[in-house]
């Protein structure tokens, strides 16, 4: 296997690995926040004890965040040394804010998990919402940076290098603000179905447990929220990206030749040696529609470029499909939820609501993990969309396998810690089964 | 005069000290800990988490920072330094996901489970290697092996760090932290008996950073040559070894006298101090011998926003680190 392979292969096993627990960290204080914020209301225990086991469960998500996330920020500099050369200098700023951003998180989860009983409640919730906000700050000032990476900007390229710095239009890059919206959105729908699933789970067993009901009417709305807003999101990026990176569009859709009133390929196995995806349910029109908001429009192909500057469409359109499919189911179950929750109290908590409700919980984060691999591997071969090639950037030093190994085995190891623990905590389930309200 | 890549190099030297005695004092717990045997072990291991639970998220940013600051304001000496030294940054990495997550698991659950005795094992021995190698580091780019401009006209260097300086200033580094841990968990406990195990081993350590901080301009003097000039004979160098002398000596007699606290502000001072040596001797380079802070720095217009943008978040950080430290080291560190 080459060097560049063993390279990504590593990277792409810190960022799967580290992405699980920056979600979390983004959604999790949230939820934690508003379950104390429903107790200092209502005063009902029930919401007190919530936000403590959510919070312990915070810790522990946020602690191997904080170390994948600390390893992250060295191997940018140890896999592609070239890159960082490159674009340090003109990117780096929002490195800088998430890096203070995340300085307010950990500092002010410290009060938060270790203060319940040294601070006054207000100050303990205001860390909490700080908590909240540099959890989202921090996730969407990172997002910048891959934003930058998909639409360079803030440079002009001079023999190679770059000049003529912005930092500021660097960091404000056209594809920013889509992405940071998409993310924080994942985020939060990832988060709150996972949490709400697990919840659902335990509902039904101990179907009156007050407990796991204002766990699961809280994770839901939270998680429901984002997946009814994300289609609307959704939309914005795949437009945005129709306009910029139109052959990572074309790899999403399995789209080779360019025309006018193109299909939206729904499943189907894109075939890059004959160019053409097989097996796909066609909807006419439909990605012209869906893309540019004209049913006639243009869709460029990836036949339209060399073969050397194409994505491998296979992986990116499957991703691209399984995260719209998770998407979706996420968004329809909110809506029923929605219904149900405002009509038909009893169904909300009845048996196959939340057998549906605990079938979504993984789909959040299956669908943050795909929707990464759509926007990586449909930058390829790009590591700077037009700029620079991720063969160009990787590390001159050789024998990567070693350290692929080693830190495989380390994140094996600190995943299943970290989800024995989770496990732990979820094996005691508070009693609260009386009805009052 | 100083300019705009000073500062941003003195930004970082600021992060480091930081981390240093925060985050190195927490490694240092762990290093006490690993070798913990004989009465109170189990107290003492109890007294070093609960000191480093609230805190420990906090301080570990201070390296972020420090890289962050270092491959904004000077990518291409970030590219050299993660090129040449891949393997030392490797381990350290290794060390933190290692030593930081165990920490976690350990302060918030793993009271309530055996712990797994390999594991425990491997995990305690990162507090060792991760700031032994961040010394390692930082000898081998004042050594002056790592040569070369940029990853273009690398030269040589992955091996500079095997070398007898950059390992001495390894184990100053580990024995170091580790004192300022001992120094740090003296306050940290009314119980006198733990008090005094951590001052014998405040002690013990302090022996062992005076010992080494004396061999190393010995070894400096072969093993990186132009940093040795620098520290030694540069106008600034008799007092600024003069007065970590006299730190070192304050401290071991505040420690005899148990005058804890001002023993504590004399140990951050020597580190500091050691710190700041390492700095203004490595000064006007980024790396020795080829790579100056102001070839390295990125554009004037990045470096003044970086600048900026730390100015504020220091604003705004300080205030809440130091409402984090009035909450939970409130006895600690403002008396009672």
């Amino acid at each position: 296997m080459s060097e560049l392979i063993l390279a990504r292969i590593q990277m792409a096993i810190f960022f799967v690995f580290h992405i699980l627990f920056a979600v979390a960290g983004m959604g999790m204080p949230v939820l934690m926040v508003l379950a104390e914020g429903a107790f200092l209301r209502t005063g009902k225990a029930v919401y007190a004890d919530l936000a403590r086991r959510w919070a312990r469960g915070t810790a522990v998500l946020f602690a191997v965040g904080a170390v994948s996330g600390t390893v992250l920020s060295f191997e940018l500099g140890l896999l592609w040394p070239r890159f960082m050369e490159f674009s340090g200098g003109v990117i780096g700023l929002p490195f800088a804010l998430e890096g203070f951003a995340f300085f307010t998180e950990a500092i002010f989860l410290g009060i938060y998990l270790y203060g319940w009983e040294r601070v006054s409640p207000r100050l303990h919730l205001s860390a909490g919402v700080m908590v909240a906000l540099g959890g989202v700050l921090s996730g969407v000032f990172v997002v910048s940076a891959n934003g930058w990476m998909n639409s360079p900007s803030g440079f002009v390229l001079v023999g190679g290098r770059p000049a003529g710095i912005s930092p500021l239009s660097a960091m404000a890059n056209p594809a920013w603000k889509s992405e940071a919206i998409h993310m924080t959105l994942a985020a939060f729908a990832a988060t709150g179905f996972a949490v709400a699933g697990i919840h659902a789970f335990r509902l039904r067993r101990e179907t009156g447990n007050r407990f796991h009901r204002a766990a699961l009417v809280i994770a839901l709305s939270v998680g429901g929220a984002a997946a009814v807003l994300q289609p609307l999101s959704g939309d914005m990026s795949a437009r945005f990206v129709a306009r910029s990176q139109p052959v990572k569009l074309a790899a999403m859709e399995g789209q080779f030749r360019t025309e006018r009133g193109a299909p939206l390929r729904i499943g189907g196995m894109p075939d890059p040696v004959n160019e053409t995806t097989r097996y796909a349910i066609e909807v006419p029109r439909g990605l012209s529609l869906l893309a540019f908001h004209d049913p006639d429009a243009e869709v460029l192909g990836l036949s339209a470029v060399p073969r050397d500057e194409r994505p491998d469409p296979r992986p990116v359109h499957a991703a691209f499909q399984v995260m719209v499919a998770c998407g979706m189911c996420m968004a329809a179950v909110a809506v029923a939820g929605a219904l149900l929750g405002w009509r038909r109290r009893e169904v909300f908590f009845g048996r196959a609501f939340l057998l549906a409700v605990a079938a979504c919980g993984p789909l959040g984060l299956l669908a943050v993990e795909a929707g990464w691999v759509v926007t990586e591997m449909g930058r390829q071969p790009w590591i700077i969309h037009k700029v620079m090639r991720t063969s160009e950037a990787v590390t001159p030093v050789g024998g990567l396998a070693l350290p692929l190994v080693v830190f495989s085995l380390i994140y094996l190891a600190l995943g299943t810690f970290a989800a024995r623990m989770l496990r732990r905590e979820l094996a005691e389930s508070p009693s609260f089964p009386g009805e009052e309200g | 005069m100083t300019s705009l890549a000073d500062l941003a190099a003195g930004s970082i030297l600021a992060s480091l000290v930081l981390y240093a005695l925060t985050g190195g004092a927490d490694f240092g717990g762990g290093v006490w800990a690993l070798f913990d045997r004989g009465p109170r072990a189990g107290e003492r291991e109890r007294l070093i988490v609960q000191a480093i639970g609230p805190v420990w998220e906090t301080n570990h940013i201070w390296v972020i920072v420090a890289v962050v600051v270092l491959f904004t304001g000077f990518p291409g000496a970030y590219a050299l330094l993660s090129t040449a030294l891949f393997l030392p940054v490797t381990l350290v990495l290794a060390g933190i996901v290692l030593r930081g997550s165990a920490f976690a698991f350990h302060a918030y659950h793993l009271h309530r489970e055996r712990r797994a005795a390999g594991w425990g094992t491997l995990f305690a021995a990162s507090s060792l290697l991760t700031p032994f190698l961040l010394g390692v580091v930082l000898g081998a780019v004042s050594s002056g092996m790592i040569r070369g401009t940029g990853l273009a006209n690398l030269a040589s260097g992955t091996r500079s760090w095997l070398a007898a300086f950059p390992l001495c200033v390894g184990m100053l580094t580990l024995s170091s932290f580790s004192y300022l841990a001992a120094v740090y968990l003296i306050l940290e406990t009314d119980v006198p008996e733990l008090r005094e195990d951590f001052r014998l081993r405040a002690l013990a350590s302090l022996a062992v950073v005076i010992f080494l901080s004396a061999a190393i301009p010995l070894f400096s003097g072969g093993g990186a040559p132009e940093f040795h000039r620098a520290l030694t004979g540069s106008f600034w160098s008799l007092p600024l070894l003069g007065i970590n002398a006299l730190a070192a000596i304050c401290a071991g007699i505040f420690l005899l006298r148990r005058a804890y606290r001002l023993a504590r502000a004399c140990a951050a001072a020597q580190v500091t101090l050691l710190l700041a040596g390492w700095g203004l001797a490595q000064y006007p380079f980024l790396i020795r011998p080829d790579l100056t802070i102001r070839a390295a720095a990125a554009s004037p217009a990045m470096l003044r926003l970086l600048l900026a943008v730390l100015g504020a978040g220091a604003l705004l950080l300080f205030p809440a680190i130091f409402l984090l430290l009035r909450v939970f080291k409130k006895e600690a560190l403002f008396g009672r």
